[in-house]
């Protein structure tokens, strides 16, 4: 599946926290097929300015639109935060099949990509910090949605982890979706756009 | 829509029965109020007989609020509610489906065991049937009235007792209903209670999911 046309766009957002102003003034544009990767120091807003856009705030000022799709952003958007939305009573594919269910109709529980098929009938609570990250990666390409919505997607990875994920946002560039991360590493794709994130004074 | 909701449904039934969706802490909680009433009140088997099905009521209520806190909690701690929040489906109807979940782990099971068990009361038998349906059709009410406490209290550190003080004015019409089936002789007389208690169910079914849902959304905020 490919996704052509879809257009991000971000016109003087301004995001407030208990009553604290974050950022202000924030513009971008990001098209189909563009990784961009959140840079700034702690508490900039990164977090804050993917949880907006995931739908889960609502901006303080200005306007964000999403252009070219049939659904609305947070629809098509993939949310991974810091909490992995993982049951530890529930084996890794009944965890992976109820997500894939729930997300999206035609969804299909994709262990093979960060190699949980070992794993698939441990019930989740025997998962380490990193297979529980893992787990909550395999939400992404078991579900199709052209927008990743990453808050340091590489904590808790390994190598060989790290390079799963490298190859699947690499893929999900190439099919045309957008990629936007949180991160202080570097994700080590292609290409990549760096928009920076300073605190408002 | 309708395959999300389901998949969701079966998840918290499975969840319920794994790691136990508090069944078991109410089920004991009504056997303790069965043993220990007729140690208290004395072994006056008129005054049990005329005190058991209030009685009843007074337990299962109580127990299903022992379990509200779990509805909502875990789901907002683990990050599973941002997430719901993303699907193709009304926030309002993910508050719902869980209630019923809810209502077929929890409050259903104790509806369908405390009438026999009021029997030990010295229930007269004849209105054993009226008491059944009477807490069938009030249970679900108990559940999404329950999951209304949930959801307000979710992002609190001990919302139990938040949860009853909220709650419990809800389910006095419940209880006023339920007891009132079942005191009236006869089934004829025990139809008007019945219908009221079948629409209060009906009101919290359309209440209850907006309001959970409006008072989960400010948690994730």
């Amino acid at each position: 599946m490919t996704w052509q046309g879809l257009v991000l766009e971000a016109k003087s957002l301004a995001c407030e926290r208990g009553g604290r102003l974050i950022f202000k003034d924030l513009n971008f544009n990001i098209t189909c097929g563009e990784a961009v990767e959140l840079r700034g120091p702690n508490g900039a807003g990164k977090s804050s300015l993917l949880r907006l856009l995931a739908g889960l705030n609502q901006p303080a000022a200005g306007a964000l639109a999403f252009m070219g799709a049939s659904a609305q952003l947070n629809e098509a958007a993939h949310y991974m935060g810091h909490h992995e939305a993982v049951k530890p009573a529930l084996t890794v594919r009944q965890n992976l099949d109820f997500w894939s269910r729930f997300l999206g109709n035609e969804g299909k529980a994709e262990l093979g990509p960060f190699r949980l098929e070992q794993l698939a009938e441990d019930e989740a609570r025997l998962l380490s910090e990193g297979q529980r990250r893992r787990l909550a990666l395999s939400r992404l390409v078991s579900v199709l949605r052209p927008v990743w919505l990453l808050d340091e997607p590489t904590v808790g990875l390994d190598q060989a982890a790290l390079v799963d994920l490298r190859r699947e946002m690499e893929a999900h560039i190439a099919s045309g979706g957008m990629i936007i991360a949180a991160t202080h590493a570097e994700l080590g794709l292609k290409a990549s756009r760096v928009i920076e994130i300073t605190r408002a004074a | 829509m309708w395959p999300a909701l389901n998949a969701l449904l079966w998840r918290d039934v499975a969840l319920a029965r794994k790691q136990g969706g508090g069944l078991g802490a109410a089920l004991s909680f009504i056997l303790a109020v069965v043993v220990l009433v007729p140690l208290s009140v004395g072994p006056d088997l008129n005054l049990l007989a005329r005190l058991a099905a209030g009685l009843m009521w007074l337990a299962l209520l109580l127990a299903v609020l022992l379990t509200a806190d779990r509805i909502f909690q875990q789901d907002l701690e683990d990050g599973t509610l941002e997430l719901m929040t993303m699907a193709p489906v009304p926030f309002e109807l993910v508050a719902l489906v869980k209630a019923i979940a809810h209502w077929l782990t929890v409050s259903l099971p104790l509806a369908l065991i405390a009438p026999p068990l009021a029997l030990m009361l010295n229930l007269d038998i004849a209105s054993l049937p009226v008491l059944w349906l009477a807490m069938v059709a009030g249970s679900l009410a108990l559940s999404l009235l329950a999951a209304l406490g949930g959801a307000v209290t979710a992002g609190l550190r001990r919302g139990g007792l938040l949860i009853s003080i909220l709650i419990l004015p809800l389910y006095v019409p419940v209880l006023v209903f339920g007891v009132s089936a079942t005191t009236m002789m006869g089934p004829q007389s025990a139809l008007p209670s019945l219908l009221i208690l079948l629409a209060i169910t009906l009101v919290c079914l359309v209440i209850s999911p907006l309001a959970c849902a409006a008072a989960l959304r400010a948690y994730l905020r």
